[in-house]
């Protein structure tokens, strides 16, 4: 009695990358340089979320030619994304061999009401969230990892932690909660009851969650760690800074060590220049990627 | 008196040994730094991306000083990423490693995520019922020196074995509620 591909063995390789950093990469060299950094995965991409906002249009899956020479350079685990909805796109990346699936608001969502049904599939989703109900109806629909949206591409960790905390609070809230009250709180934040009444008794979500969208330094990584996330992903804040070899190592021992201040000082020196950030009142609400998904 | 065992919180799936553990009665020491290694009884080498944790390893010369415990028998059990942590041989990769096991592993031995799966071994030395495994992107072990006792095999894949004081399974004991298999490591660590 074997069973390949179990929500065991999805939500399992999540567990696996816990207290690590999931790198966006673009090429076979900058994939080399994320596994020698330490990155516990990578996510291959055609374009990174800053370059994305800047260039505009319609963002897709990347080429699969690309996706699959990343493959072949790398031991670790390799995620790619598809857009929201496009559960064809999906499927091309899980006959790639893709280990894990981004269905992610960085694409151009693909469904303006539908998210996939992830439990179709063999290969494991990580979707994102801004509060608890969008994580329980992404985790309802079958995904076995859950990353806070953050604002992609902005290299401004504001969004990435409102949205840790809001997650957060929304669970603490849920275990003080008499149990007649779930029901009605299950209802407000449009989320499945069975998982509400998970909750509310083990006070964590079912599977992993990440940070994501505005990280930018080791001092941001330790700071979404220490706000109660299981590990950090990073878009476009290694490959679009001054020296991506010395900050992703250096991203990667801050997300280990995230509570011993005196190591992440020396983990933050001499980095060179950060991704220049964007303040997020700047942004239009058609550029705001995280209120795509529903 | 009850045991301090050290679990390896670089990175991976750290959490899930710990609870294991304390349910065991043990009192859990999250090892990140050298100075967490002193006065434990036993560690746990996690999941996670071995990789990972053999760059981290490397940062204040953890790794060696593990390499001088487990030559000075500490009992230590690594789990999957722990398994290759701890072989002398890792087929296609110079990445970091121990050096302590005499054993030769392959990693992905089973294939990308999509071939992950959950089954049941047989393993003699844990009592007739089946073991439940979970592998995910599992290694195995494809030699093994003589002094290695092999405990379990799957599909004529070596996948859980022991030298000594030292214990390696290609799956995931700590993500089942089947407990037999820390308590065979607790055992050791009575024993050493």
């Amino acid at each position: 009695m074997t069973d390949i591909g179990s929500l065991k063995v999805k939500t399992g390789l999540a567990e696996m990358l816990k207290g690590g950093v999931i790198m966006d990469v673009t090429t076979p060299e900058q994939a080399i340089i994320a596994e020698e950094a330490g990155a516990c995965a990578v996510m291959a991409l055609e374009r990174v979320p800053s370059d994305i906002r800047a260039e505009g249009g319609v963002a897709r899956m990347a080429d699969p030619t690309i996706i699959q020479s990343i493959m072949a350079v790398v031991s670790i685990p390799v995620m790619a994304k598809a857009r929201i909805g496009h559960f064809v796109e999906a499927r091309i990346l899980e006959a790639l061999g893709a280990d894990y699936i981004d269905e992610s608001e960085v694409l151009t969502p693909a469904d303006d009401s539908y998210h996939i049904d992830k439990h179709d599939f063999k290969v494991p989703f990580v979707c994102g969230c801004r509060n608890l109900g969008e994580a329980l109806r992404r985790i309802g629909e079958g995904a076995a990892m859950i990353r806070t949206k953050g604002e992609p591409g902005t290299g401004n960790v504001v969004e990435a932690v409102r949205h840790m905390r809001t997650v957060m609070s929304e669970i603490r809230a849920l275990t003080l909660m008499p149990k007649e009250e779930l029901m009605s709180a299950a209802k407000n934040m449009g989320a499945p009851y069975d998982l509400v009444l998970y909750i509310a008794e083990h006070g964590k979500l079912p599977v992993v969650n990440f940070a994501a969208g505005g990280i930018a330094t080791p001092a941001d990584a330790a700071l979404m760690m220490q706000l109660g996330c299981d590990g950090i992903f990073v878009g476009s804040g290694i490959f679009k800074s001054g020296d991506p070899k010395a900050r992703a190592k250096a991203i990667v021992l801050a997300t280990t060590h995230f509570k011993d201040a005196k190591m992440l000082a020396e983990i933050s020196k001499g980095l060179g220049q950060a991704m220049s950030g964007i303040e997020i009142s700047t942004l239009k609400d058609s550029e705001r990627m995280q209120d795509r998904g529903w | 008196m009850k045991k301090r065992v050290g679990v390896l919180a670089l990175q991976g799936a750290f959490r899930e040994h710990r609870q294991v553990l304390e349910r065991l009665g043990c009192e859990v020491i999250e090892v990140r730094t050298i100075s967490d290694l002193e006065g434990i009884h036993g560690l746990i080498i996690p999941g996670g991306e071995s990789t990972t944790i053999g760059k981290l390893l490397q940062i204040n010369e953890m790794g060696e000083k593990i390499k001088e415990l487990g030559t000075q028998d500490l009992p230590i059990f690594g789990t999957c990423a722990g398994m290759i942590v701890l072989s002398k041989t890792i087929i296609d990769s110079n990445q970091y490693r121990l050096n302590l096991m005499d054993t030769v592993v392959e990693r992905n031995a089973f294939g990308r995520q999509v071939a992950s799966f959950e089954t049941e071994l047989h393993v003699p030395a844990m009592g007739p019922n089946p073991l439940p495994a979970v592998f995910i992107r599992a290694p195995y072990l494809r030699e093994v020196a003589p002094n290695v006792g092999i405990l379990a095999e799957y599909e004529g894949k070596i996948v859980f074995a022991r030298q000594g004081n030292l214990l390696a399974s290609a799956f995931h004991p700590e993500l089942t509620p089947d407990l037999r298999v820390h308590k065979y490591f607790l055992a050791m660590i009575d024993e050493h």
